[in-house]
């Protein structure tokens, strides 16, 4: 052991170096790779006609997701494709020997919220998956990211991919948040003061005692939109809070393994004077409840904010007037008062067990607006009774919404979840790309509070007025 | 995947000055339920492309018979978002080799050098003089030349470098992929990984 102050980051990083190519990226190991329906049949394809194998089924986790109905799932899938995508999945996971949770199996559910709920996600764990939000994982004090089917097929036949490595960013947080103010409103805050590629080419280190005092779904919202901002990923060290979150679910090591494995775990954290390549610090007392009124990440502005004008936006006039225009916004107006047609509340940002608490906070004792149309969608099986369990479903039912099955959904509307053209929706997902949530849809990214604010009134209300 | 190996190209370009050009837009995830590589080209770009009812927005760059050719020049940030490889793919299938840009999005930049389009990241300045120079006349060739590492405003002889790390470069002239790399070295991954904790 070196005596250099060395991150968490390059703790994690170089112990899964298999190799160093001179002008060229690191052969890097993956500890564990998750595995959709969307972004994994090419690659088992590319196997096939490579004639190749995969190397470590063990190390693979299948879960279907994106494309799945989220009414109805006992019934077959109606669109030809998406049933073709999830049998591809199936077939190729029983072909080599990689664990399926499918359709109805009582495990399944978005990657990311199955993946941490059943103790697959530890502590500086190597993580990848076709999906770009993988980066939620880093929660654990991971390094994980998303990858490219290409890249999918390597780690199915090397457990390795080719990756050079980014510069180091460090995003300090300190002092205590305010009233309404969740980990969703503190990334949005992060990502419009870093913009939609402020953090590209970097892997972000989140510090501070915000993180320190936040939940690991907190934690896991925040890892999870790293990638808004262009990092590759973010994390954040493993504490008391990170271990027990993991002690006793269903794939954490037990005995004797749980003690060797915590060992390791403490040690995984950044050392004094370790250096970083950029460092931000923000105060939590400047973030309130957030909202965003463009179409990437780092459009978002408090929610009692105005919509900046263009003179004071970085970046083209011409594509920040495309932007609002699409939007059907203004510069100037106000936020607050928008009429909202939709409240989509699930997805791997915002979509586990505490969301739902936030959310029923609000509308408990309230009814939901006529012109809102919500869907409420857990992130897994596994969330969804714990909303039966804690009486989260009968406060939604009296105030007249309906619970969906989990999945993707709405998120990225690649089933039948979609947003309609020129609607409104407050989102509590990741991103409000034209067209994401279906084409013409039109999204206001936020938090769990401000969607059921927005679910109650029918309009873009704050949050803290019903706390 | 295999693909043809890549030196030199020159060609007449097609931009698109926007920036933070997202995957959602490059390819719309509803048209990702394909089980194959192939045929993405037609939705690239589809709801900028295209009018809910199909029918060609006169008034978009592809549609424009004015521009074409194997490079697209896109506005800073290009390829945001989404992880999707289908973006790449349909960039490729629509006929495209070479995406240049100010400042690509990481993953996306990744994703095109696997499959055999070359990103090439130009100065601001740079981009803007092949926007003006496309602007003044659409048949403006530019030479992008992967063993020197450079791209030129034919007409103008103006000429920018460019970085690629020694390794990507050597298999895009070569056609080589990282699978066949990382076959070779399966002896080595395997005594990593018996040493790994879990």
């Amino acid at each position: 052991m070196s005596n250099t102050p060395s991150t968490l980051f390059d703790k994690v990083w170089d112990a899964h170096v298999v190799r160093k190519i001179e002008d060229g990226p690191d052969v890097f190991f993956i500890d564990r790779h998750f595995i959709h329906e969307v972004t994994s049949p090419v690659a088992f394809l590319g196997l096939q006609n490579r004639g190749i194998n995969v190397m470590f089924s063990e190390r693979t986790f299948a879960t279907a997701d994106h494309n799945t109905p989220t009414i109805n799932q006992h019934l077959p899938v109606e669109d030809p494709l998406s049933a073709n995508q999830l049998k591809a999945l199936e077939q190729n996971s029983a072909k080599y020997g990689i664990s399926h949770w499918g359709l109805g199996n009582p495990k399944n559910g978005i990657v990311h919220v199955v993946g941490p709920e059943n103790g697959i996600t530890l502590p500086g764990m190597t993580i990848v998956c076709g999906d770009s939000h993988t980066s939620t994982h880093g929660a654990f004090g991971a390094i994980a990211f998303g990858i490219g089917t290409s890249e999918v097929e390597m780690v199915l036949s090397s457990q390795c991919i080719m990756q050079p490595k980014p510069k180091k960013m460090r995003i300090n947080v300190n002092g205590a948040l305010n009233k309404g103010v969740t980990p969703k409103d503190v990334i949005l805050y992060i990502i419009s003061k870093l913009t939609t590629a402020g953090a590209t080419g970097y892997f972000v280190e989140y510090a501070g005692d915000v993180f320190e005092n936040m939940s690991m779904e907190g934690r896991m919202t925040v890892c999870n939109m790293s990638i808004e901002m262009g990092a590759r990923g973010g994390m954040i060290a493993p504490d008391e809070t990170t271990y027990a979150y993991i002690k006793g679910r269903e794939k954490a090591p037990q005995g004797e393994a749980w003690d060797k494995a915590l060992a390791y775990w403490k040690t995984l954290k950044t050392d004094e004077g370790a250096s970083f390549d950029v460092e931000y610090n923000y105060n939590a007392a400047d973030i309130e409840p957030m909202i965003t009124y463009g179409t990437n990440p780092g459009m978002g502005i408090g929610i009692t904010k105005n919509i900046p004008l263009s003179t004071e936006v970085e970046g083209g006039k011409s594509t920040y007037e495309k932007s609002l225009n699409y939007m059907g916004f203004h510069e100037g107006e106000q936020m607050l008062g928008k009429k909202v047609d939709y409240v989509f509340i699930g997805s791997c940002t915002n979509g586990r067990i505490e969301d739902f608490r936030a959310f029923a906070s609000i509308i408990k004792g309230r009814k939901k607006a006529d012109n809102v149309t919500a869907w409420i969608v857990p992130g897994s099986h596994i969330v969804e009774r714990q909303i039966r369990e804690e009486g989260i479903l009968d406060v939604l039912t009296e105030a007249g919404f309906q619970l969906r099955q989990p999945g993707c959904s709405a998120c990225l509307a690649m089933n039948d979840d979609k947003i309609p053209a020129g609607k409104y929706a407050v989102s509590t997902s990741n991103r409000n790309f034209e067209g994401r949530q279906g084409p013409g849809a039109r999204t206001l990214l936020a938090s769990p509070l401000v969607a059921a604010a927005a679910a109650v009134t029918g309009v873009v209300t704050d949050p803290r007025e019903f706390i | 995947m295999a693909y043809d190996k890549f030196t030199v190209l020159k060609s007449t370009a097609v931009p698109m000055p926007i920036e933070n050009v997202d995957t959602d837009q490059i390819i719309p995830a509803r048209f990702l339920k394909a089980t194959k590589r192939e045929g993405f080209g037609d939705n690239l770009f589809r709801d900028w492309r295209y009018n809910v009812d199909n029918t060609p927005k006169q008034d978009f760059v592809l549609n424009n018979p004015i521009y074409s050719g194997e490079i697209l020049v896109g506005g800073k940030n290009f390829g945001s978002g989404s992880s999707r490889e289908h973006a790449a793919w349909a960039i490729y299938d629509y006929g495209f080799r070479c995406v240049v840009s100010s400042f690509f999005a990481d993953i996306f930049k990744n994703n095109s050098l696997n499959i055999g389009i070359l990103p090439v990241q130009v100065s601001p300045e740079f981009l803007d003089k092949i926007f003006t120079a496309i602007e003044a006349d659409p048949k403006t060739e530019l030479e992008v030349n992967l063993p020197e590492q450079t791209i030129t405003i034919v007409a103008t002889g103006e000429k920018e470098s460019f970085d690629i790390n020694g390794y990507k470069k050597h298999n895009l002239m070569n056609g080589f992929d990282d699978i066949d790399y990382l076959q070779s070295m399966k002896a080595e991954i395997e005594t990593f990984a018996a040493g790994r904790l879990y």
